[in-house]
């Protein structure tokens, strides 16, 4: 994703001289060729993220369209204050690019796994937070995050994330896109645990149970006409997330949940749990820890759907 | 505009007289560091500025931004006598429901650049702000006011070490150096002295004045940049309580509110 994000954003700002890319001392190697077709519209901020975010909320407030870009953790919990004070509260169209959310950078420890970005930045108002399913998904919700007029929080993943789409999909903020169609469960994969939802549903298909796949790509504002016509027609919705249960998407869907009167299907959370990860292992190792896996969301939808079965 | 020192001096008096009226009229603290920044947002908004009030929102005004949001009694008054929005407003600070809020809210009234109230937010965003103007190729000045207690920060010193590394010739930040904080001297809560010499240590342009000697703060204020790309501070030494002489250095009226008597005192004084 982040290959792509760097793709996008110089192209964008080729085009568009008000956009500025400000750095947290990361991605030198990857905004090489943005420095050399942008040239002025750089800044490494160094390790010093609160003043990055109100760097980038001064400049807005002149005018410019600035994208700020470090590590997911250092762009929100590191500067929370600046985001909710200097971006949130002014209403400023400024776009936090965070890099590596959720456990991207499992292997790297808790100070640099973001599985709390999420309920910390959703608690924000004026804030939007879109979390791309794939590289695809990545460079369309770049192009609308720099057409609103108010922050966004863009949660990325690392690299090397399997493509879900292979064409552009239809892409709003706010508006889920229905990757594939099922008619007893649907999945509502979040960000770069997209993938993982689509291999869930086809192991599932293996079990005779078709599964609609989702992308469900902003986790600020939620999708509700998507959730209504969800929780009507299947028997069980799942959201699959790399976030903490405690404040996630799964969190807002079940919020949402409990003021929906009469909805049929059952709400599934698959998150990372309330505690964080104490061991060296990557990605998937923590993954696979926390049962955010094809087959232990298979398993687990297919004992919700045939209790004592499975 | 003027450049008549006894004029501007007349204005900061006035100032001061709302500033001490309206803590008391609306229970208001932070009275004492209001006060002692009166002379330095005077010099800015009639002296130094390139600001019309008629158009508070032109690309390429003068920026100035009261980093210590604690003191926007003054910078209400400042605003308002410089034209910027009716001067009965003033009546209404702090009332429920009113623009005039005890920390500037975004777009409250014209004139207010940003929210602040949280300390070691302003330098931050006036160094975008000058950033911007770079980008733009606009080529306005931003002023930034901090208090000395807010140079515990550490934000401040991030902005400190980027506006050097940015050449921001066109960023200058005056910190109101009343030797008080909230609660102790700013000398002893962390070590902040040297103050001046820590700013030249961080490349900074650095100039020490009497922040309530109007023609030295003019002085320091429209010295020349001297062509070495370096942004600026202005380490102005001030009494917290400036202008009533019961308040003057007095950390009690950080929080405490004038009665009915001090009020009457204060405003004596200050005629």
């Amino acid at each position: 994703m982040r290959n792509a994000f760097a793709r996008e954003i110089t192209a964008l700002a080729e085009k568009n001289e008000k956009i500025v890319l400000l750095s947290g001392d990361i991605g030198n190697k990857l905004f090489d060729d943005y420095k050399k077709k942008v040239r002025g519209r750089f800044f490494n901020c160094g390790v010093a993220e609160a003043n990055m975010m109100s760097v980038a909320a001064g400049m807005a407030m002149c005018g410019l369209r600035p994208v700020t870009y470090t590590i997911a953790s250092f762009s929100t919990t590191r500067c929370l204050e600046q985001i909710r004070i200097d971006i949130a509260y002014h209403n400023l169209p400024v776009i936090i690019v965070g890099v590596g959310g959720g456990l991207s950078y499992a292997e790297n420890g808790a100070s640099h796994q973001s599985c709390e970005d999420i309920a910390f930045l959703s608690a924000l108002p004026n804030m939007k937070i879109i979390c791309p399913g794939d590289a695809m998904e990545a460079t369309l919700a770049l192009r609308k995050a720099l057409e609103q007029d108010s922050p966004v929080y863009l949660r990325l993943g690392k690299k090397g994330e399997p493509a879900v789409h292979q064409a552009p999909p239809d892409f709003a903020i706010g508006k889920a896109i229905i990757v594939s169609k099922g008619s007893e469960v649907c999945l509502l994969g979040v960000g770069n645990m997209l993938p993982t939802a689509a291999a869930a549903a086809k192991a599932l298909k293996e079990h005779g149970i078709t599964a609609e796949v989702v992308s469900l790509h902003t986790a600020k504002p939620l999708d509700e006409e998507l959730l209504r016509a969800a929780f009507s027609r299947f028997s069980i919705v799942a959201t699959i997330e790399e976030h903490s249960i405690m404040g996630g998407v799964g969190s807002a869907v079940a919020q949402w949940l409990a003021q929906a009167p009469d909805q049929k299907a059952r709400l599934l959370e698959f998150a990372t749990p309330d505690r964080f990860f104490h061991t060296a292992g990557r990605q998937q190792y923590a993954r696979d820890c926390f049962g955010l896996t094809a087959d232990n969301i298979c398993g687990g939808i297919l004992r919700a759907l045939k209790p004592g079965k499975n | 505009m003027t450049n008549n020192t006894g004029e501007l001096e007349s204005i900061a008096r006035r100032i001061r007289r709302a500033a001490v009226r309206m803590s008391h009229d609306a229970d208001v603290p932070h009275l004492g560091s209001s006060l002692s920044c009166v002379d330095i947002l005077t010099a800015l908004y009639w002296a130094t500025a390139r600001i019309d009030p008629a158009k508070p929102d032109a690309p390429g005004r003068d920026r100035i931004i009261l980093s210590k949001g604690h003191a926007v009694s003054s910078l209400y008054a400042a605003l308002s006598y410089r034209g910027f929005f009716p001067e009965t407003t003033l009546a209404s600070f702090g009332r429920p429901g009113a623009c005039l809020a005890e920390h500037p809210y975004p777009g409250c009234v014209p004139g207010i650049e940003a929210a602040t109230g949280s300390l070691g937010h302003g330098l931050s965003l006036g160094l975008g702000m000058a950033l911007a103007g770079k980008t733009l190729g606009l080529d306005y000045r931003t002023f930034v006011v901090l208090s000395d207690g807010e140079c515990n920060e550490g934000s401040v010193w991030e902005a400190a070490m980027m506006a050097p590394a940015q050449k921001l010739d066109n960023l200058t930040a005056i910190i109101d150096y009343n030797r008080w904080q909230a609660t102790g001297r700013s000398e002893e809560v962390l070590a902040l002295a040297p103050l001046a010499e820590k700013w030249k240590a961080f490349g900074w342009r650095t100039q020490e004045v009497d922040g309530h000697d109007m023609a030295a703060l003019l002085r320091a204020l429209r010295a020349p940049s001297g062509g070495d790309e370096k942004p600026s501070v202005i380490v102005a030494k001030t009494v917290k309580g400036k202008g009533v002489s019961f308040m003057e250095d007095n950390n009690n009226w950080h929080y405490r509110v004038p009665n009915e008597e001090e009020l009457k005192n204060a405003l004596k004084e200050l005629e």
